[in-house]
């Protein structure tokens, strides 16, 4: 098959081929058929509904009237909305406690797994697994973990006579349960990116390094962790981007409770569009949450493009 | 792959220190699924007289056995397979022709498109949830498979994939197939769609399981018990999730539910980290 492909080119004059070259590459109208399907539905569900919703972020709408025009009063009412403000703190909170937690553990795991043994192997697939399951499924089972008197902590509290914190129903710990049950779903991500950033450090500087006895603290801090700074920058960005959007956790654990402490800004909009049925208030915390995530967006968009140049 | 071995001491001191804080971590990893399996083999009675009763003796099937026959988690699994399934056709068809299309071949503007395309990169899903249902209402295109493939449809993610990896393939290959008399279609097909199997199965891997997994669209869009996918119809089992009932029967539900995704994870988990890290980074 390949030769009777090649024949031609070699038998044919270079200028012929140079003219069939030219004429695959110019720009011709009917090439847009190959990218008009995708770019359909991409007009129609991405690019229509995110003009319309910055449309109805400005007017007083409901499920099937888009009602009055209303300014900037819909944003108004969210920055006087005490809830709303609590969302978007208790959004940074959950951002604050699970993304240093999980790019840090990622990493341990990575320097402690980054080798070729079966066990390894093995722990790799464990600390990864969490991350195929569902929300539905991890919440099911973190409250199970958390629940009061059959759950698995107050269990392990009851040998040692004690009683276990209420990680749900405690206004103080309620997010940090939701934190933790995160961290156990979301670890494999930072794990693998950080493993595969390890793989890529040449072998030589380290023999480099054993020839000069350095020690092995002195060798992660010298060469391991400058050499994969940069994954570690990558790693909080997408995982800030990740976690901007908690919804699932919160609603299944404790449905933003106890009195908003664990309500997250997806909650508010949730609650706000399709239980309140205010679309125009949803639309306009939407936004706001939009501008959120596309600042990090741009810094994760900087961040990668600088790698692409260096490399 | 790691540093040579070098023999200092307290370096093997070192290595315990480390190992045993795995060993701690992946029993937090581990512990609370043999929980949820342990509760699942239980008679109710017993575990609300004793929760330590989950150490001993007798297990038994019958949460399993209600749940088969009694639960609809084969309705939502049915529907989370077509839904999933569907997204995932989908996704592979437009991507590779739009891939194709992008790498490949010129028409007027098409750099700036690829721009705006790689913009939808940046939007998420909750920037257009609000209009997107709206729109949906007016079309009654909620409680219907169609109404939860579409909007995934939408996401760049695959074209962005599928075009890097186009371009990646020598371009000798098509100028051949050209050459030949081969249309542009015909080149695309039968030259170039065949190299591109491993993005395919990175692709297609990851649009299954995100859609799979998805909760938030099927949450506001199949409000009908019968249209509900697996996430949303477990979700909706666990809203009263009193103490006093059937704690083993919901825990045999989630068996049921997360069984067959950590299987498959196990079998083709190559393929699935390569795919989900490999999204993550773009």
């Amino acid at each position: 098959m390949d030769d009777r492909r090649a024949t031609p080119r070699t038998v044919l004059p270079a200028a012929s081929v140079r003219a069939a070259s030219v004429d695959i590459y110019a720009p011709q109208w009917r090439n847009f058929i190959f990218v008009a399907p995708f770019l359909f539905f991409f007009t129609t569900l991405l690019l229509v509904p995110l003009f319309w919703g910055m449309w109805l972020s400005f007017h007083k709408a409901d499920t099937f009237s888009s009602g009055n025009f209303v300014g900037f009063g819909n944003y108004v009412r969210l920055f006087h909305d005490k809830v709303f403000l609590q969302s978007v703190w208790n959004t940074f909170y959950f951002v604050l406690l699970t993304v240093p937690t999980l790019a840090l553990i990622g990493l341990f795991l990575a320097l402690c797994l980054n080798r070729r043994t079966r066990t390894a192997a093995v722990l790799r697939t464990l600390f990864f697994s969490s991350s195929v399951l569902s929300v539905t499924i991890v919440t099911l089972i973190w409250r199970i973990v958390f629940i009061p008197n059959v759950g698995l902590l107050s269990t392990i509290y009851g040998w040692f006579g004690a009683t276990a914190p209420a990680f749900i129903s405690d206004p103080s710990l309620a997010m940090i349960g939701i934190a933790i049950a995160t961290v156990w779903w979301c670890i494999g991500l930072p794990m693998m990116l950080f493993l595969s950033a390890l793989q890529q450090i040449p072998q030589d500087i380290y023999e480099a390094a054993a020839l000069d006895n350095a020690n092995r603290w002195q060798t992660l801090r010298s060469i391991t962790l400058p050499s994969i700074k940069r994954t570690f920058v990558l790693v909080v960005i997408v995982q800030i981007v990740l976690q901007f959007q908690l919804f699932g956790q919160a609603w299944l654990m404790t449905r933003g409770g106890p009195n908003n402490l664990t309500k997250p800004i997806v909650l508010y909009i949730y609650d706000t569009a399709f239980r309140r049925w205010d679309l125009g208030m949803g639309a306009a915390a939407s936004e706001v949450l939009f501008i959120l995530i596309l600042m990090a967006a741009m810094v994760q968009y900087l961040v990668t493009r600088n790698k692409a140049g260096q490399a | 792959m790691r540093a040579p071995a070098i023999s200092i001491k307290g370096r093997a001191f070192g290595d315990r220190v480390l190992l045993a804080l795995v060993i701690l971590l992946s029993l937090v990893m581990i512990a609370p699924v043999l929980w949820v399996i342990g509760l699942s083999l239980k008679e109710n009675a017993e575990l609300m007289a004793n929760p330590n009763s989950v150490f001993q003796a007798p297990y038994t099937l019958k949460n399993y056995i209600n749940t088969i026959g009694t639960s609809s988690v084969f309705v939502w699994v049915f529907n989370s397979i077509i839904v999933s399934g569907g997204l995932t056709l989908g996704t592979l068809i437009l991507s590779s022709l739009a891939g194709y299309g992008f790498a490949r071949l010129n028409f007027p503007g098409r750099n700036i498109l690829f721009v705006i395309v790689l913009f939808g990169l940046a939007v998420p899903e909750q920037a257009v949830l609000v209009a997107r249902h709206q729109i949906f209402s007016m079309l009654n295109f909620h409680n219907t498979y169609h109404g939860l493939i579409l909007p995934g449809l939408s996401a760049s993610f695959g074209v962005f994939l599928m075009t890097q990896y186009f371009k990646a393939i020598p371009k000798e290959l098509d100028e051949a197939a050209m050459l030949d008399n081969a249309s542009r279609f015909r080149t695309f097909w039968k030259v170039l769609l065949p190299l591109t199997v491993p993005a395919q199965a990175t692709l297609g891997i990851f649009t299954f399981l995100g859609a799979w997994n998805d909760y938030l669209w099927p949450l506001i869009s199949a409000t009908k018990k019968d249209m509900y996918t697996l996430t949303v119809g477990m979700a909706s089992t666990q809203t009263n999730f009193a103490q006093s009932e059937g704690i083993g029967f919901l825990m045999a539900q989630a068996v049921f539910a997360g069984a067959p995704i950590l299987i498959v994870y196990l079998f083709f988990q190559k393929y699935i980290v390569t795919a989900v890290s490999g999204a993550a980074v773009r």
